[in-house]
């Protein structure tokens, strides 16, 4: 008898996932666009239907069944996330409404509090402009300095160059464009010798492998629901209780306050000092069911269907006559940033829709990244764990085509 | 389908552009930029008399931006602003509507394929908008004189 609550059976697991069974333009959808949002399993998108079906209402201080019963739900989703994060508290977990608003919330309160003139904020070159443009806000704002980690050919981000003046290190664990694994436990280290907080944005990252914000030892993690399997509109930041509590409250309004008077506010404790208004509670439901299911299956096992496609379709691509990979960092997540000689990304993407292969062409909102390696564009194919080697062969299949039309 | 958007001769026109360089006095130049797919593009235009005497255009894009682009390059030269102006209003019509009246386009009507992507009519207009733009940069020059 085997003790796994799931075998990891890709046929069956695929069954999970309702979407992913139709044809597109006449063909059997091949789905290569994960890194920018995943798919839902059958379990998701049901938790959110019967949450609202039988257990929905506003939450906290509501004093009737539903509302109770939704607050609990609302709650056990972030100890879900605690868990998952290996962090210590769940007080640590803050809900947002994506990467995006995570990384503004604590350039806007962390930020707007420690930076100040001639100050430094430092980045990569391989960031999304998610973890770049907040920061330039800040920094435009407060008369600081962005700074930036050089990106070498295989898409590796060198030596960090911490300064005096550094105030904060953001990075991303994961590049989008290019897949490249940062080593976030050996930035954090170099950052912490300093005295340095570093925020961490995950959205590459948790879907693909086991992050443990304790070991990592970072200060901020961000990331988002619909690249794990779960909703839109819901994401997670942790942050450290110490540094949480110490941050000034981010949006005001409902629930983030213990008392209102005309005269004076008392702000309440974290997380709700950071969660004002009504939040996605269903969201939050539905993030809770994605991991779930991620536990169900496995990370490890995720992460080890997801290896072998990276290796299989990279040897694959890389067969092919006129076509580079940008990006071949030594580690690496299931992401294959392309381009083909002669041929635009957006004529290569729509010859390949044609044939029912989503996959994602343009700068993959990292221009940077792409005037790193002189090109205006790339095609880019990233895979879940629910890809197949068959998905693979289409894709292969797909160029040829392309090329075939641009000979 | 597929066939249908990648004619012959737009592929022809993406790998070899009519009209590709720079002029030695533009009347009016003007830059268009699409941000969905980076593609970029600097057109120039020489008119005479309300006339557009020659048109060349940089920049680089997908084979539907690129081949538009010099295509139109092609159509351009003689008109008078009005002209083009009505010519852009039928090529429009041909990427969004059943209506376009492709007999009035002469080898523009080769985009007629392009109403079936939707995503694609953007590349297609790059290189018109610009130009409409390099003219009423050229009006503005005008007026200011």
């Amino acid at each position: 008898m085997t003790t796994a609550a799931k075998s990891f059976d890709v046929a069956v697991l695929r069954e999970d996932f309702p979407i992913l069974h139709q044809s597109v333009h006449g063909h059997p959808l091949v789905y290569l666009d994960n890194a920018a949002s995943a798919q839902k399993p059958r379990a998701v998108i049901d938790a959110i239907s019967q949450f609202y079906s039988s257990d929905y209402s506003n939450i906290h201080r509501g004093v009737h069944a539903l509302s109770e019963r939704s607050t609990r739900r609302y709650e056990e989703a972030r100890i879900k996330v605690q868990r998952f994060l290996n962090a210590a508290d769940p007080h640590e977990i803050i809900f947002t409404r994506g990467t995006t608003e995570g990384i503004n919330l604590v350039a806007q309160t962390y930020g707007r509090k420690h930076v100040g003139p001639g100050d430094e904020i430092l980045i990569t070159g391989l960031e999304h402009h998610s973890n770049i443009v907040p920061w330039q806000m800040l920094c435009e704002e407060k008369g600081a300095k962005l700074r930036v980690v050089p990106v070498d050919e295989r898409g590796e981000v060198g030596a960090l160059e911490l300064t005096d003046r550094t105030k904060l290190v953001a990075i991303a664990h994961i590049s989008n464009a290019l897949g490249t694994v940062l080593p976030v436990r050996e930035i954090v280290e170099q950052a912490h010798r300093r005295g340095v907080p570093v925020l961490v944005d995950g959205a590459q990252a948790v879907p693909h492998m086991k992050v443990d914000v304790r070991a990592l030892d970072c200060d901020f993690y961000v990331f988002s629901s619909h690249k794990l399997y779960g909703p839109t509109g819901i994401g997670v930041l942790y942050g450290k209780k110490a540094l949480l509590d110490a941050m000034p409250p981010y949006q005001g309004g409902g629930d983030m306050i213990s008392s209102v008077t005309f005269e004076k506010t008392t702000y309440n404790t974290v997380p709700y000092k950071f969660e004002a208004g009504t939040p996605d509670i269903a969201g939050v439901v539905g993030l809770g069911a994605a991991i779930d299911y991620v536990n169900e299956i496995g990370l490890e096992n995720m992460a080890a269907q997801e290896a072998d496609l990276l290796e299989y379709a990279t040897a694959a691509l890389s067969k092919i006559e006129g076509l580079r990979i940008i990006g071949t960092a030594r580690h690496k997540a299931a992401v294959i940033s392309f381009v083909l000689e002669g041929v635009h990304p957006h004529d290569v993407g729509t010859i390949l829709d044609r044939q029912g292969i989503a996959v994602r062409t343009g700068h993959h909102c990292a221009q940077p990244v792409m005037d790193r390696f002189g090109i205006p564009a790339t095609t880019r194919a990233s895979f879940a764990f629910y890809n197949t080697r068959d998905d693979v062969d289409a894709l292969v299949r797909g160029i040829e085509k392309v090329k075939e039309i641009f000979r | 389908m597929i066939d249908d958007l990648y004619q012959e001769i737009i592929l022809d026109h993406s790998k070899k552009p009519r009209n590709f360089g720079h002029l030695e006095n533009p009347s009016a130049t003007a830059e268009g930029f699409n941000p969905l797919c980076g593609d970029r593009l600097t057109l120039q235009l020489k008119i005479e008399n309300d006339i557009i005497q020659d048109v060349r255009f940089v920049g680089g894009g997908c084979a539907i931006s690129t081949a538009s682009a010099s295509l139109m390059s092609e159509m351009l030269k003689g008109r008078t602003r009005q002209d083009v102006e009505k010519l852009f209003e039928s090529f429009h019509q041909l990427l969004t509507t059943d209506a376009g009246q492709a007999a009035d386009l002469g080898k523009l009507a080769v985009f007629s394929g392009v109403r079936e992507f939707p995503a694609r009519v953007k590349c297609a207009t790059l290189a018109w908008h610009t130009m409409k733009a390099a003219l009423e940069n050229s009006r503005e020059k005008v007026s200011t004189e």
